[in-house]
């Protein structure tokens, strides 16, 4: 346990920590920078919304619809409150995959809109020699759509490079970001390095040359407090899934004064203001971002978890998990035969441990681990562009959150020397003792 | 340990001392192939003739999948086409087994060891990998023609 929370309490409240994975062992879950476990009251709250409110929002005379519509914007409400915006400003999706499309395709369609003779808000229009920027730590899904809108636009990818310790290294700041710059989208905390990035000065270089810019805070919003404001973006995603909510609800937060310019993403029922048989005229934000029948029950779940992580306090939840993150590190350097790839020290250090173990592919160190009931995440983490700049195939990622202690990083040390036994790659320990 | 079934002494022993490995001088066809989920990396290569048909391979990635790589190029390396059809059949039937398959040694050899690999759903991918590196060289070398994954 360590200072801040009080842990064995909070594994309680996870209905889930208390199984038992292959013949019995203990699950210990080192996974949460995939997806978080979910406290009993986060079931509780959706299962109650079906039970008492069920309806679809934003439309019907009856008191359901009423209810679930109150349901719906109360969440909004609270989740924004969570991050010190205005309910207005922010937009429920899918995931943090489908915000950062909904906003790359901002780009897309108002290129295509213009070249058309339309006359769409002139910083989302693209033209080749104009650049959107990137960095080489990013997750594929805030990579991937910035190539696609250049493949449709002729604007080019650029992207910071990193440091051998795993930071963004910006010497080069100021020539990658310049007048040609239209886009700046950067991770907050990286899920395969853990780096916390300054973004803030790079939002602020990206509109001091009058350009957009993103923060993929998937990674961050659940372990640290953040403030929008703070950020100093125009536009922040993250996914409910991975801070204590439920699958299928992701958010979008932007800035009131550029999301009301912008083109919609998808486009249907619930968005629109009138509908013509020849053209129609769309909702202001948020509506115009959320066609369709949205994810109700699943906005009650997560205000529920902002909720709980409130009652923690953030700040508290932000100190447990650094101190989690520096015994974690320290025990890594101490095993013979392991290395970190990410930085190797606690400052601006998320929980997300990347790690090699000689000798063993990562795939095997995860099924020796998973052996001993002990779940990691293996691979390339869809940041294979990392993997290759570090010069690894993939690696093996352990990563905590509230629920877990020093307890846990202690079995899946002791997992790994057993993996390095089974293989046969046990060597000398770091200290000189017989491992 | 639970994983003993999966980690056989055969697929070790092939992992650490790998048979046949590397590319072959000159070849008909070569298939690269990559497990997206792993970053498993396996290239097959074909050459000769339909009556012995060499194979080269390289790759790297997990035990498992380097392990089935050297198997399968121990096997099948300077036999003929009908040969390769067969284990691969007898293989492929194998991996989908759910780990309930009872293989048969003589067709199999030490691919039997790989019957605990069905198990673990994730780990089928990683053992099939270089087969369908060699599936794929070898049609495009003409030697196979029906397009069976
Ligand atoms: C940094 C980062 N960005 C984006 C994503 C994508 O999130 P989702 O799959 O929920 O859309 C993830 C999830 O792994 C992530 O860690």
């Amino acid at each position: 346990m360590t200072t801040a929370l009080d842990v064995a309490r909070i594994k309680k409240d996870f209905p889930i920590l208390s199984r038992t994975v292959r013949g019995g062992h203990p699950l210990v879950y080192l996974d949460s920078a995939a997806t978080s476990q979910k406290p009993e009251c986060v079931l509780d709250a959706e299962r109650a919304f079906y039970e008492t409110s069920n309806a679809a929002v934003h439309r019907g005379a009856h008191q359901l619809a009423e209810e679930a519509t109150q349901a719906y914007e109360d969440a909004r409400a609270a989740i924004a409150g969570f991050v010190g915006g205005a309910p207005e400003d922010l937009i429920f999706t899918k995931n943090a995959t489908e915000g950062i499309n909904l906003v790359s395709y901002a780009f897309s369609n108002a290129t295509a809109e213009s070249a058309w003779g339309g006359s769409p808000d002139p910083r989302f229009i693209l033209r080749p020699g104009d650049s959107i920027l990137v960095t080489e730590m990013e997750h594929h899904a805030n990579l991937v759509p910035w190539q696609q809108v250049c493949a449709r636009t002729g604007a080019t990818l650029r992207w910071i490079p990193l440091t051998e310790d795993g930071r963004l290294d910006l010497s080069d700041l100021g020539s990658l970001i310049d007048s040609s710059t239209k886009m700046v989208s950067v991770v907050h905390q990286s899920n395969i390095l853990g780096t916390i990035n300054p973004v803030r000065q790079i939002m602020d270089a990206a509109h001091a040359v009058g350009a957009l810019g993103l923060v993929d805070a998937c990674q961050s919003v659940p372990h640290m407090p953040v403030n929008v404001d703070e950020l100093g973006a125009d536009f922040i995603t993250w996914s409910g899934h991975k801070m204590l909510g439920p699958t299928g609800i992701g958010l979008l937060w932007g800035r009131s004064e550029v999301l009301s310019g912008m083109s919609p993403f998808l486009s249907g029922g619930s968005m629109i203001e009138s509908v013509y048989m020849d053209h129609s005229t769309f909702a202001a934000p948020p509506n115009r971002f959320e066609a369709g029948v949205p994810m109700v029950a699943q906005s009650v779940g997560l205000a529920r978890a902002v909720a709980y992580l409130d009652e923690l306090g953030m700040d508290a939840v932000h100190a447990h998990e650094t101190e989690l993150t520096a015994y974690a590190l320290n025990a890594l350097e101490q095993a013979p035969g392991v290395r970190i790839i990410g930085p190797t020290n606690s400052v601006d250090r998320g929980s997300a441990i990347s790690f090699v173990v000689d000798g063993i592919h990562p795939h095997d160190v995860g099924q020796i681990l998973d052996s001993e009931g002990v779940a990691v995440r293996v691979g390339h983490h869809c940041a294979w562009p990392t993997c290759r700049r570090f010069g690894v195939p993939a690696t093996t990622r352990i990563s905590t959150y509230i629920y877990n202690d020093s307890s846990d990083i202690d079995v899946a040390i002791e997992a790994i020397s057993t993996a390095q036994r089974y293989f046969g790659t046990s060597t000398t320990s770091k200290q000189g003792c017989e491992s | 340990m639970s994983v003993d079934a999966l980690y056989q002494e055969i697929i070790l022993d092939h992992y650490k001392h790998p048979r046949g490995k590397g590319l072959l001088g000159e070849s008909l066809a070569e298939s690269f192939q990559v497990n997206p989920t792993c970053g498993d990396e396996v290239t097959v290569q074909v050459a000769g003739d339909p009556s012995d048909v060499l194979i080269g391979y390289e790759g790297q990635g997990c035990s498992i999948s380097q392990a089935s790589a050297s198997v399968m190029s121990e096997m099948l390396n300077g036999t003929p086409v009908a040969t390769i059809k067969e284990k691969r059949d007898a293989f492929i039937e194998l991996m989908h087994a759910k780990g309930l398959g009872e293989p048969d040694e003589e067709v199999l050899e030490d691919g039997v060891a790989f019957a605990g690999v069905a198990k673990y759903p994730a780990r089928v991918k990683c053992a099939l990998l270089p087969w369908m590196a060699l599936q794929d060289a070898a049609i495009k070398a003409g030697f196979i023609t029906e397009e069976k994954s």
